[in-house]
Order: structure tokens, then C-alpha cells, then sequence
């Protein structure tokens, strides 16, 4: 058994078993860690952009689209919010190939720009969205996940009838899990090299025969998916969703995830979104002062470690090679 | 056997005309070369049959088909396939690896599949793996496979380049000045890498500065001069041509060789 296999299984068992086990009873670190494990998994989905030489600031604005899908199903249809999950994933994932389409022969500057704009014009969207969107108001009391019985066993119990915060904390850590195996699968397996070959020469790529933009197309909206997915757990957890519920400094956040924990690896952007999500709850008792801390420690993290925290310890076999700037 | 044929190709940039109704056929197996002057549009001309600029007017027919105006990446798989100056390869893959990827018009598998990992997607890895080492092994690169493609030196670099353009196993290869910079040692070693590749039934259409290589290895020549082509002959054709050395005339002397 390898060394990385050993580390994701110890990994594995510290997120799934452990964490919960001794947090049970604390609503505060719980709501934290299951905060930090969503946006790790948003923060994959920026990652894959990264991962075709782009560098995504839109990510809000799937967030958004999955936000208000099941919003939208769980409140005025009805839907069992096991069925909005995945159709908040396939919404986000369907709005970003229509808008990647056209935008992802920018690069550089101009993609990271445009897709900027993009987390502000949905928050446009959904605040002049009408009665679909309830503007500013927003959509208010989605219900908590029900229960999913299959032949009348019951697979997943209802989560007002449980912790409520620990089944959250569940369904974050698995969703995690999931989103972090299937992107290290795209990341080794021959998919990845094409989306690396994409990053390193377009050109080139187009030259030997890849169809450059379908799989540009096909990694945007693989991202876009997994902004849908956490976008819909939010509006879940938080049982509220508004226009600004996701905006413009979370894409910056998500970016930033990406890039302090390190580019070339596929759990840099988890590392990133653990380190510094939880680092900026524990400067809590800063009070005023714990924006400025914590710009500082970013900035200094960001000139000591260009290549992200990760290169501490992981020199060896990076899964990507990071020149996306 | 014409394998290609190119009938009043033109790009207009604004008001300059780069190639202006240039018109040749490509006979199959033959090194064809284009020569001309700086700003010629030899390698406008080069963009425009590899769909990598969109032309203003004009045809590319391949072996009988109409290719114009397809996608780039569909005009690889066509089987035309171009060759880039030194830089343009996959600089942080192993050369190995450059050579591998280069492999994927012949991928089998879905994108589902390689994400699955099914048993295609894993006989298409096993097949580019062999399939590279034999291509690094002809041209004289499996010493070097292993080693990160941006570190490896000028020569190398070339003949990677046209690595990656066998392995998608071209009818008809376009080479993009694959001569500049080049000391004769390694310039002869390069001629006889392409006439290796000629041999293998290849078409080559070859875009030079070098004349000397040109002359030993064209078995014709077009010459263009201000977009226009102004002659299409054998190598003994051109250098007696009135039209080209007056093209010529004003630069280098000697820059024809004779």
C-alpha cells in the first residue's frame, strides 16, 4: 500500500469517523468543519478550471443557479431535496457549458475578468428574477432533507428527527469524499492529461487532434457542477437562499483556496479551504483586528509559498504542474 | 498521385494581402517546400491549410475531400498534421508523456470510459505506450524519454516535435521551419530524419529558411513572394529561375546557395 493511499485512508477515517465522533455535541466546530468541507468541495470545481489554464472568478454564480434550483423545486414543487441535489449539479453544470461555450476562448486577464462579472450579473439575476426568485426577499423556509426509504427500509432518516448538525456534517464529509475521488480520477486518469495538454498549448492540442473546445467546454461545466451541488447544500443547511447568499468575495475565496493551498495538487484547494477557513474562525478573538491578520498571514503564505502550502511537504509528485498565471 | 491540392488559397489581413490566390498540388510521398523571402506568407499559407487561421477565400482539397474551413483539430484527423517551432511542445510533461498524448485520435475510449478506467481506455494506454517508445526510439529519443520536455536542448526539442506529430500518424506532415538555429551536424541528422519519415509513404510539406537543407531534401519547390507564388519547380528549376532570383536579389547573395 502506498504512502498517498495510507494518507487518504487515515484521512478518511479522521473525517468520517473521528471528527463527528468527538464534535458530536459541538454545534459551533461542527457547523465550522462542515462549512470548510462545502467549500473545499466548491473550491475542486474552481480547481478543474485551473486545471485547463483558467483562472475562475464565477464561481458564485453556479452556486447561485444550484442555490435557487432547489430552492425553487423544494419550495413551489415539492421535490424531495434527494432529487434537488443532483438537479442543482446538472442545472449549474448546464448554464456553465452554455456560457463557457463562448467565454472560454478568453484567456488569462479576459477569462478571469469576464467570469468575474458573472458572479455579479446572477446576483442581478436573481434579485430582478421576479416571482421565480422573490428578489431581495429571497426564498425562505426550504425544508430539512427528508427521509429516503427504499422497499421500506430506511436508508437515510429524516434529518429533523436527527443531530441536525452532525447529519449535515455527514452529508458534507461524504459529498467531499466523493467530489475529491472523482477529481483525482480525472486528474490521473488520461482525461487529466488532456485537460493539462489544453493548459500547457492550446495549439499544440488542437495540432495532435483534441477538440479543444469540448474539453474546456467539459471542464467548466464538471466545475460548474460542483458549484451547483454546494450551492444546494447551503440553501439546504441554511434553509434560506438570497441573491446575495454567494457574490463576488466568495469566487475570490474559492480562487484563493485554489491557489494558497497549491495549484498542482488535486487536495490543494481542500487544504486551502480547511487552513483558511478555520484559520479565520480562530483569529475570531481578534474581533476588529482579524481581517488584517488574516490579510497578513495570506499575503506572507502567498510570497513564502507561491507554489501553495502544500509544497511544504508534497515536492515529490505534484498531479499538475501549476503555470496558470 | 495528387494528395493534395490547393486552388487561389487567399487571407486578407485589412488591407494587406498575406496570400493572394495561391493555387499547387502536393503529389503523394513527395517533399514539397515552400520558400520565399521574409513576409512572404509562407507560413500564413502553412496556418491556412491547418485551419489554424480562417481563410478569406479559396479550397484545400485532401485526397479528394474538401477540408476547408473544417476545425483545426479535424483537420488533424483528416490526417494533416503540422509541426510547430521549437517552444510549442507540452513543456512540463516528460517527453514520454508529449509523445503519448499526442497518440489521442486513436483513443477509443469515451470520456466516461477513461474516467472508468474500462478495459479500452486501458489497452489504448498500454498501445501509445508501446507505440511512443518505437517513435522516440526512431528518432534517436529514448534517452532522454524520461526527462521533463522543457529541459531538454535544441536538437532534442526538434525531433520531439515531430514525435508528436507521428504519433498522430499523419498522411501528410507539415513542417514548420524545422531547420532554424540548427548547426550542420544536427541539420544533417534532421535531413535524414525527414526523408526517413518520406520514406514511410508520408506526404511533406516543408516551410524553410535553410536553403541548403531545401535543396537536398525538396523533390519540388514553390516560391512565394509577397503572398503570391511566383514559381513551382524541381530544386534545379528554381535556382535557375529569373522570377526568384530576382525575388531574392537585394538580401543575401548567397542566401539560394548557388
Amino acid at each position: 500500500m502506498s504512502l498517498r493511499v495510507a494518507a487518504a485512508l487515515v484521512g478518511l477515517a479522521l473525517h468520517l469517523v473521528v471528527v463527528p465522533f468527538v464534535f458530536r455535541e459541538s454545534r459551533y466546530l461542527l457547523g465550522v468543519l462542515t462549512t470548510a468541507s462545502v467549500l473545499s468541495l466548491i473550491s475542486l470545481g474552481v480547481w478543474l478550471t485551473f486545471a485547463i489554464g483558467r483562472i475562475n472568478i464565477g464561481q458564485a454564480a453556479f452556486a447561485l443557479v444550484g442555490g435557487y434550483t432547489t430552492a425553487i423545486l423544494s419550495v413551489k414543487l415539492g421535490v424531495s431535496f434527494w432529487l434537488c441535489l443532483p438537479a442543482s449539479g446538472l442545472a449549474a453544470a448546464l448554464v456553465g457549458a452554455v456560457i463557457g461555450w463562448p467565454i472560454l476562448r478568453l484567456k488569462g486577464v479576459y477569462f478571469a475578468m469576464i467570469t468575474l462579472t458573472l458572479s455579479e450579473a446572477a446576483r442581478l439575476a436573481a434579485l430582478n428574477g421576479g416571482t421565480i426568485t422573490q428578489g431581495a426577499t429571497g426564498i425562505l423556509n426550504i425544508p430539512l432533507p427528508g427521509e429516503v426509504t427504499v422497499a421500506g427500509v430506511v436508508l437515510v432518516p429524516a434529518f429533523r428527527a436527527l443531530n441536525v448538525h452532525l447529519a449535515f456534517y455527514y452529508l458534507a464529509a461524504i459529498l467531499l469524499v466523493l467530489g475529491l475521488f472523482t477529481v483525482t480520477r480525472i486528474a490521473s486518469c488520461r482525461l487529466g492529461w488532456i485537460f493539462r495538454s489544453l493548459r500547457q498549448d492550446e495549439a499544440l492540442a488542437a495540432s495532435i487532434g483534441v477538440n479543444v473546445a469540448k474539453y474546456r467546454v467539459l471542464a467548466f461545466a464538471l466545475g460548474c457542477f460542483f458549484a451547483g451541488i454546494a450551492g444546494a447544500f447551503f440553501t439546504v443547511s441554511q434553509q434560506s437562499i438570497y441573491p446575495s447568499s454567494f457574490g463576488v468575495p466568495d469566487s475570490v475565496y474559492f480562487m484563493l483556496y485554489c491557489f494558497l493551498g497549491g495549484l498542482s495538487y488535486v487536495s490543494g484547494p481542500v487544504v486551502g479551504a480547511f487552513v483558511l477557513f478555520l484559520g479565520f474562525e480562530l483569529l475570531h478573538g481578534l474581533r476588529e483586528y482579524q481581517m488584517l491578520t488574516y490579510a497578513a498571514i495570506m499575503i506572507t503564505v502567498m510570497l513564502w509559498l507561491p507554489n501553495g502550502l502544500l509544497s511544504l511537504r508534497l515536492p515529490a509528485r505534484p498531479d499538475m504542474k501549476a503555470d496558470t498565471a | 498521385m495528387i494528395v493534395m491540392e490547393v486552388r487561389d488559397l487567399t487571407k486578407r489581413f485589412g488591407g494587406l494581402v498575406a496570400v493572394d490566390h495561391v493555387t499547387f498540388q502536393a503529389n503523394e510521398g513527395e517533399v514539397l517546400s515552400i520558400i520565399g523571402p521574409n513576409g512572404a506568407g509562407k507560413s500564413t499559407l502553412f496556418k491556412l491549410i491547418t485551419s489554424f487561421l480562417p481563410r478569406t477565400a479559396g479550397r484545400v482539397i485532401f485526397q479528394g475531400e474538401d477540408i476547408t474551413g473544417l476545425s483545426a483539430h479535424l483537420v488533424a484527423r483528416k490526417g494533416v498534421v503540422r509541426t510547430f517551432q521549437e517552444t510549442t511542445i507540452f513543456k512540463e510533461m516528460s517527453a514520454l508523456e508529449n509523445v503519448v498524448i499526442a497518440h489521442h485520435l486513436r483513443g477509443r475510449a469515451t470520456s466516461v470510459g477513461l474516467f472508468l478506467n474500462t478495459r479500452v481506455a486501458r489497452q489504448d494506454e498500454a498501445a501509445f505506450r508501446d507505440s511512443a517508445d518505437e517513435i522516440l526510439d526512431y528518432l534517436g529519443l529514448s534517452r532522454v524519454k524520461q526527462e521533463e520536455a522543457r529541459h531538454l536542448p535544441h536538437g532534442h526539442l526538434r525531433a520531439l516535435g515531430i514525435a508528436i506529430a507521428m504519433a498522430c500518424d499523419p498522411k501528410m506532415l507539415l513542417l514548420d521551419e524545422p531547420f532554424s538555429g540548427m548547426n550542420p551536424e544536427e541539420t544533417d541528422r534532421m535531413v535524414e530524419m525527414v526523408r526517413g519519415i518520406r520514406d514511410r509513404g508520408v506526404t511533406i510539406l516543408l516551410v524553410e529558411h535553410d536553403m541548403r537543407a531545401v535543396m537536398r531534401l525538396s523533390d519540388r519547390i514553390i516560391v512565394l513572394n509577397f503572398g503570391r507564388k511566383i514559381a513551382d519547380g524541381t530544386p534545379r528549376e528554381i535556382q535557375n529561375d529569373e522570377a526568384v532570383i530576382e525575388a531574392y536579389i537585394g538580401r543575401e547573395d548567397d542566401e539560394l546557395g548557388i
